[in-house]
């Protein structure tokens, strides 16, 4: 009896639901979840789990992904944060061309920038030419793999520095300066500090999708396991030979430090609004 | 008067040397990364003059190449749109336990790997996957085919919208649709006349983004269209393939035309961000 009830009451409130609750629910569900889930579990069910997730080709994949993303990812920590701090502090030609450009990496199609980046950087390329007398190989080496990373992940830090940098407030710095502080002493002590959640932000970000990034790195690497292969290659090679069960696994490895990745993202976005209360 | 005041001060301060150097450092840092690669792409494609980029016109396989990256954008795009609306307008106006892990869901396709998606789709629709042998009795192409192109590409585009139209929703409040409601107007004329004339401008905001998007996705697209020129075969597919089978005068030729997409996708998201801008100023 109750039972009934409570069945009928469940249908009155889902009837209840706006349309368009049903709608984004029922697309969300269809689109991430049931893929999701679909992925976990086969995954999942599969006996050699740790097997194939830790084979030494996965592992030196992993390497090569995750190492080669940190640093592509810091050293645009470094010059994204330089970048904002001349677009907002400074006047000189051209500066709504370059501002403008930061956007490039997020509108060119993957293809064409690992297309670009592989000819710009080969031996007889412009920017390759002036390098090989140094005997630095940048395409179809890992190094490439890493330009080709920092191009896609460049716009993260400056986008997310810039507008905390713009609303800094001026008084801070004028009060260090009128206390006695150095230019570098207010920069690094006073500036520095308050931006840093939106660096790491910025930096987490660009790892994030760097780690991910296959259409520009595919092309300018040269895809060697053990040299220059990267995880996700080795999810699609592994499809391609109809391992579904081996692309499963890695692709789920690779899924859970998404995972971790937007939680640390969504922690240091917390981060830099608690900053902002302040 | 303060404000000419601040300048002076600013202007006084900076140690040029410094500026200079920095400015410079900053600028080879993005020509390095950015302008030099991207300038490439054009010259590479116009370097023999504009004729063989008009000869590969000719190619039956670059025709239908354009013609998929249309259609992948003319259906995937519309079908975002509704959806992202209707997400953001259930998330921007309601308050209810496990919005925040809703939004984060939302967000997933932003950070996970694009092969990694296309993988999801072949573990549901493809041969071996969870709905391969429905499919294939009912005898419907989902994997290889036109409709997992388009599926992994709304997978990729899928929070844009959405993203971009929660927090225009969310300043503008909820206090004119109430207005017009004790005024007797129903939930469609309440859409069509008080909110989406509020939204516009956030809204045509995350439909650049989705078409870019959605007309120059290599890596999910790659894993379920199975690249079969002429057919399966979309724009950055072709870029690839192309350059693969040292065709290099072709992959930038169609380069080219993704670069420019590029471009537009700049300028309309330059007029609208400047739209938008005046609009707060008012």
């Amino acid at each position: 009896m109750t039972a009934v009830s409570s069945t009928t009451n469940s249908r009155i409130k889902f009837y209840k639901l706006p349309w368009n609750w049903i709608a984004t629910g029922g697309y969300l569900s269809f689109m991430l979840l049931i893929p999701t889930i679909a992925l976990f579990l086969r995954a999942g069910t599969d006996k050699n789990f740790w097997a194939v997730a830790t084979s030494p080709i996965a592992l030196s994949a992993y390497d090569v992904t995750f190492v080669t993303a940190l640093i592509a990812s810091l050293f645009n920590g470094v010059f994204g944060t330089l970048i904002a701090w001349v677009l907002v502090r400074y006047d000189f030609p051209l500066k709504r061309l370059v501002d403008a450009a930061i956007d490039i990496p997020f509108a060119l199609p993957t293809s064409v920038a690992g297309l670009t980046i592989a000819t710009v950087y080969s031996p007889n390329g412009w920017i390759g030419s002036l390098l090989t007398p140094f005997g630095i190989k940048v395409a179809f080496t890992r190094l490439g793999v890493g330009v080709a990373m920092v191009f896609i992940s460049l716009s993260f830090v400056v986008r997310t520095v810039q507008p905390v940098l713009q609303e800094m407030p001026k008084e801070v710095e004028e009060s260090a300066w009128s206390l006695g502080a150095s230019k570098s002493q207010t920069f690094f002590l006073v500036i520095l500090p308050s931006l840093l959640p939106a660096i790491f932000t910025g930096v987490a970000l660009g790892f994030a999708r760097a780690v991910g990034e296959y259409g520009s790195t595919v092309i300018v690497a040269s895809n060697v396991p053990f040299k220059d292969l990267i995880a996700p290659v080795l999810v699609f090679q592994r499809l391609e030979q109809f391992d579904y069960s081996g692309a499963a696994v890695i692709g789920c490895v690779m899924l859970i430090i998404s995972l971790i990745m937007l939680l640390i993202i969504n922690l240091l976005q917390a981060w830099g609004s608690k900053y902002d209360d302040r | 008067m303060t404000i000419a005041k601040e300048k002076s001060t600013t202007e006084r301060k900076p140690l040029p040397k410094v500026q200079i150097a920095l400015i410079a450092m900053a600028l080879i840092y993005i020509a390095l990364v950015i302008f030099i690669p991207a300038i490439n792409v054009f010259t590479q494609a116009f370097k023999n003059g504009f004729l063989p980029f008009f000869s590969n016109f000719a190619d039956p396989d670059f025709r239908s190449a354009i013609q998929l990256t249309l259609l992948i954008a003319l259906v995937s795009v519309p079908i975002n749109t509704a959806f992202g609306l209707c997400a953001a307008w259930a998330i921007a106006r309601n308050r209810f336990p496990g919005r925040a892990l809703v939004i984060s869901i939302l967000d997933l396709p932003f950070s996970i790997s694009p092969v990694v998606a296309g993988l999801m789709i072949m573990l549901l629709y493809g041969r071996q996957g969870w709905f391969g042998s429905f499919l294939e009795r009912i005898n419907l192409k989902i994997v290889f085919a036109t409709p997992g192109i388009i599926l992994a590409t709304a997978f990729i585009t899928l929070p844009f919208v959405a993203r971009e139209v929660i927090p225009v929703l969310e300043e503008m409040g909820s206090e004119q649709e109430e207005a017009a409601r004790t005024l007797g107007a129903d939930d469609w004329q309440i859409f069509w006349r008080v909110t989406l004339p509020n939204i516009r401008w956030g809204l045509l905001y995350g439909v650049i983004l989705t078409n870019a998007r959605a007309m120059g996705e290599f890596g999910a697209v790659s894993v379920v269209s199975g690249n079969i020129a002429g057919k399966t075969q979309s724009l950055p597919l072709f870029v690839e393939q192309a350059y693969k089978q040292y065709q290099t005068q072709a992959a930038f030729s169609a380069a080219v035309l993704l670069g420019l997409l590029a471009v537009v996708t700049l300028i309309a998201k330059a007029i609208v961000e400047q739209k938008t801008q005046i609009k707060e100023v008012e």
